[in-house]
């Protein structure tokens, strides 16, 4: 390597990491990045858009299973699980292929290796068994997260799987026990139910989906239990015993009681924890509180050039969050003037499972705990056209405004292509709309976007449709 | 059944308001269309009138109540042939409980409910939340890049857009904008460490300390009166509070220089005494101010730069004269607003200035008749002051206060000669105006004060 010295330096290649490497480099900054493993991290390689792929199968899967309920004949619905995770494989690939070429096309330095910091604006990378330093004026740790284990609930990878695993399955399981039901643990219980697994899901709190509304969370638990899902709440694993092609894990309930329950196959999705090893963080000042680096609103550790973005800086854990935070990251260190750091609220949140669920901004919940005195809109898919059209009519939109100023606080919402709407909202919040523009807005016929007006209409007791 | 007379939103914001006074009495009858109650918010008085005839069977607000919220029961009509054992189980007496307890039956008794009449104008009332304030503009028209949230927040806080420097992208004004002004000063000093107010400071010094001291002078008094002297203790009026936080604000914020210059009124006595003949029976009767706000604005119209607005990192220069003129009311004062006075005559201005501070005086001016302004007159001639210094009207730049005209000793031709004087003190916003420019304001104004004949050039 000819050229050690940088502007920036980026550890880790994942959505916060080539995002910000790409924004650098359209500032005129000398960038560098460097990744130990795949380029575009575990979003696209083993998350968001894998995951995505797998999806897609069941959900298909589900519209043949119930072809004769839009007139068709199908005759006999099957899979070839290996194709269906290749499927997967392959769009993760091209998409990998394509961050490749990106960060080329910026002139971006891409490093393949391990980084450690070394003392004040020096990064070496280990490669092939040899050390290289470099120099920066400033890093960015992108270092991401992994999923968390617990003592006594580890993954083996063959019986008791992680995300990875369960992305790569061999063998249909019969019979799935999922430990937690936030995002990551609802899409795959989503993906293997649609292709016929018995599922249960184990979750400590009260309510499914824990960080989103409390009432999509009893929506969706309703919904995920018609499709013959069980849920044990208020309950946790005390351990999980593997015998040769099954597992029995100790469920313990609300009631204290502890029940044993046998199953094929275990994934564990208890949330994730920061990769903060081995990258000299202790040594360069960096402070690490419960798995992750602490960083301020702009993403700066605190120690003189070290910034931290996306997963390794805290929750929460979604691609999006950590892209906005490396180009935050980055302008600042570009000295760009007039920049706000990211407000949290703003961050929408999306869970691909069927029905779909996402959110941006407050829960109703939450945003009375603010004290705001609110309005609460709600409109169900059963009321628009388009969506009875398409076959889904089971789902809500709700939106909450502050009574007195009509800021858009949250909208929650849950059934088909949600996932695809909630931009309107988080575009809404952004650009700081009251209800007035949002009921000023046209919103086309016959979409389900319309749903999006009804809530705010109704939330002034004004929806039209219902 | 009774009818339950709710508390009437006079914008689609307000939450609540002071039930300021009752017209009608327990026992009185009224007809659809009567006028029975007034209601005042920080920024206006209104009417409420009756929608449905009846009896008022009780009046369960008494006047003067503030903080009233929309949509209480503050009275109950009985319909004809109803007697007040009709009261019992219509909500008399139980007040709020009356409005919860019947979810549902309020809302259709809010549609009877006649929304506030405020004389020809009230497009606020029916159309509901979903209105939204408007894009605000400068007086070039020039318009105000404002979040719609930023927009609503500053009208409810009754800031101006135009005072405010906005920090989201390029310059548009956003909600931590109106929270930074709200707390006190340009967004960049938000960070300001909030010990400024702090405890230990003298009383004085904490009025005086800044805006934070000067919006919790309103909202949290912290005096507490002496034992021994008697006292009456007066609450503030809405509109005092107004003044109370933007007169703060102002002097607080504003750094005011002051400059006084004499006056001859001789010409313009004389002037006013011949046009005033040729008025009579067309009901106009020019008076010494109306020549004041002709001659300030077309003193504006020449020397533009006095006609100005801070703005952070830029100012306006406003190409319309449009004057506040100071209204004493009852409770404090108001500034309606003569639009583009420079280009109006003498019996124009007279009689909008006659029409306007009637309505000041009945409480009947809407926003659109005090809002805005690019320059301010305070007169106290007509109580003998002299000369004094008046606090600008934020965010305008300048305000012209005018003393008595009287006969004073003057020296013309190296003798002593008596002459009808009155002396005009400028305040100005030294942010954006200098000495020199309020003095060639100052020389243009006397000039047609002086000459009144110039101003029909």
């Amino acid at each position: 390597m000819s050229d050690t010295k940088f502007d920036l330096v980026v550890i880790g290649a994942g959505p916060g990491g080539y995002v910000a490497a790409i924004r650098a480099a359209q500032l005129g900054l000398k960038t560098a990045i460097i990744e130990r493993e795949h380029l575009g991290g575990i979003c696209l390689n083993w998350g968001c858009i894998p995951t995505k792929a797998l999806l897609r199968t069941s959900e298909i899967k589900h519209y043949l299973d119930n072809a004769s309920s839009f007139g068709l004949s199908v005759k006999e619905v099957g899979f070839d699980l290996k194709k269906v995770v290749e499927r997967s494989r392959k769009v993760a690939g091209q998409l990998n292929a394509g961050v490749k070429g990106l960060l080329k096309k910026n002139k971006v330095t891409t490093i393949m290796g391990e980084a450690r910091l070394k003392g004040k604006g020096k990064v070496s990378v280990k490669a092939d068994g040899k050390t290289t330093e470099l120099e920066a004026k400033n890093i960015i740790l992108a270092t991401g997260a992994r999923a968390r284990e617990l003592p006594h609930l580890k993954a083996d990878g063959k019986l008791v799987w992680t995300y990875k695993h369960a992305m790569t399955p061999e063998t249909m399981p019969k019979s799935l026990l999922v430990v937690g039901s936030g995002a990551i643990g609802i899409e795959f219980a989503s993906f293997y139910r649609d292709m016929g697994a018995e599922v249960t899901i184990v979750e400590m709190m009260d309510r499914i989906v824990p960080v989103e509304d409390a009432e999509v969370s009893a929506f969706a638990k309703k919904q995920f239990e018609k499709q013959g899902m069980k849920f044990i709440l208020e309950a946790s694993v005390e351990k999980i015993a593997t015998k040769s092609d099954s597992v029995t894990a100790t469920i313990k309930g609300k009631d204290g009681k502890s029940t044993d329950m046998t199953v094929d196959r275990v994934i564990l999705a208890i949330g994730i924890t920061g990769n903060v090893e081995n990258l000299g963080l202790e040594e360069a000042g960096v402070k690490v509180d419960r798995g992750h680096v602490v960083a301020d609103e702009w993403g700066h550790t605190g120690v003189d050039g070290i910034w931290a973005i996306g997963d390794i800086s805290g929750p929460p854990w979604l691609a999006h969050k950590a892209s906005h935070e490396g180009v935050i990251a980055v302008e600042k260190i570009a000295g760009i003037k007039g920049l706000h750091p990211m407000k949290k609220e703003l961050i929408p949140g999306c869970t691909y499972s069927r029905p779909q669920i996402a959110s941006v901004g407050l829960t109703e919940a939450a945003a009375k705990d603010a004290g705001h005195s609110v309005k609460v809109g709600k409109f169900p898919f059963i009321g628009n056209g388009k969506a009875i059209a398409l076959g889904e009519p089971e789902g809500f939109i709700k939106t909450i405004f502050d009574a007195k100023s009509g800021e858009l606080l949250g909208a929650h919402m849950i059934g088909a292509e949600v996932t695809e709407l909630i931009q309107g909202y988080a575009v809404a919040k952004s650009l700081e709309t009251t209800e007035a523009e949002l009921m000023h807005t046209i919103f086309p016929h016959p979409t389900l976007s319309e749903m999006m007006h009804e809530s705010v209409l109704d939330a002034y007791d004004r929806a039209i449709h219902y | 059944m009774p009818i339950e007379i709710l508390m009437p939103a006079l914008s689609p914001t307000m939450e609540k308001g002071t039930l300021a006074k009752w017209l009608v009495s327990e026992g009185d009858t009224v007809a659809s269309g009567d006028i029975i109650a007034e209601i005042e918010t920080d920024k206006a008085t209104m009417e409420v009138e009756a929608i449905d005839e009846g009896r008022v069977g009780k009046i369960l607000i008494s006047e003067g109540t503030e903080d009233v919220p929309v949509n209480d029961v503050i009275a109950i009509l009985l319909e004809e042939g109803e007697d007040e054992s009709a009261l019992e189980g219509a909500g008399g007496g139980a007040k709020k409980d009356a409005a919860k307890d019947q979810e549902g039956a309020p809302k259709v008794e809010a549609r009877k409910t006649e929304a506030p009449k405020s004389g020809s104008k009230s497009d606020d009332s029916d159309s509901g939340e979903s209105k939204a304030p408007p894009a605000p503009e400068t007086a070039e028209g020039e318009r105000i890049f404002a979040s719609p949230l930023a927009r609503r927040l500053a009208q409810q806080a009754g800031l101006d857009l135009t005072a405010i420097t906005g920090s989201g992208p390029k310059g548009r004004i956003i909600k931590a904008d109106i929270d930074a002004a709200k707390e006190g000063g340009a967004p960049a000093r938000a960070d300001q460490p909030k010990a400024a107010s702090a405890d230990k400071a003298a009383p004085a010094e904490k009025a005086a300390a800044g805006p934070r001291a000067g919006a919790g002078a309103v909202d949290a008094p912290g005096f507490v009166p002496p034992a021994d002297i008697p006292y009456d203790e007066v609450k503030l009026s809405g509109m005092r509070k107004v003044i109370a936080k933007r007169m703060t604000q102002s002097k607080s914020h504003v750094p005011h220089f002051y400059l006084t210059i004499d006056v001859s009124l001789e010409k313009l006595m004389a002037q006013r005494k011949d046009l005033n003949a040729r008025l009579e029976g067309e009901g106009v009767k020019i008076s010494v101010n109306d020549f004041i706000i002709r001659a300030s604005a077309l003193a504006l119209k020449k020397v533009p730069a006095a006609n100005a607005m801070f703005a952070g990192d830029k100012a306006y220069l406003f190409k319309r004269q449009d004057i506040s003129v100071a209204v004493a009311i009852d409770g404090g004062l108001i500034t309606p607003v003569i639009r583009d006075a420079g280009a109006k005559g003498l019996a124009t201005i007279s009689r909008e200035m006659k029409d306007l501070a009637t309505k000041a005086r009945d409480g009947k001016l809407m926003p659109e008749d005090y809002q805005g302004g690019t320059f301010s007159i305070s007169n106290l001639g007509m109580f003998g002051i002299r000369e004094f210094g008046a606090v600008i009207n934020p965010p305008q730049g300048a305000i012209l206060a005018v003393g008595a005209g009287e006969k004073r000793a003057v020296v013309v031709d190296d003798a002593v000669a008596v002459k009808l004087m009155m002396s005009v003190t400028l305040a100005v916003d030294h942010r954006v105006l200098d000495g020199a420019i309020g003095a060639e304001f100052l020389a243009a104004f006397k000039g047609y004060i002086e000459d009144p004949m110039t101003m029909l050039l």
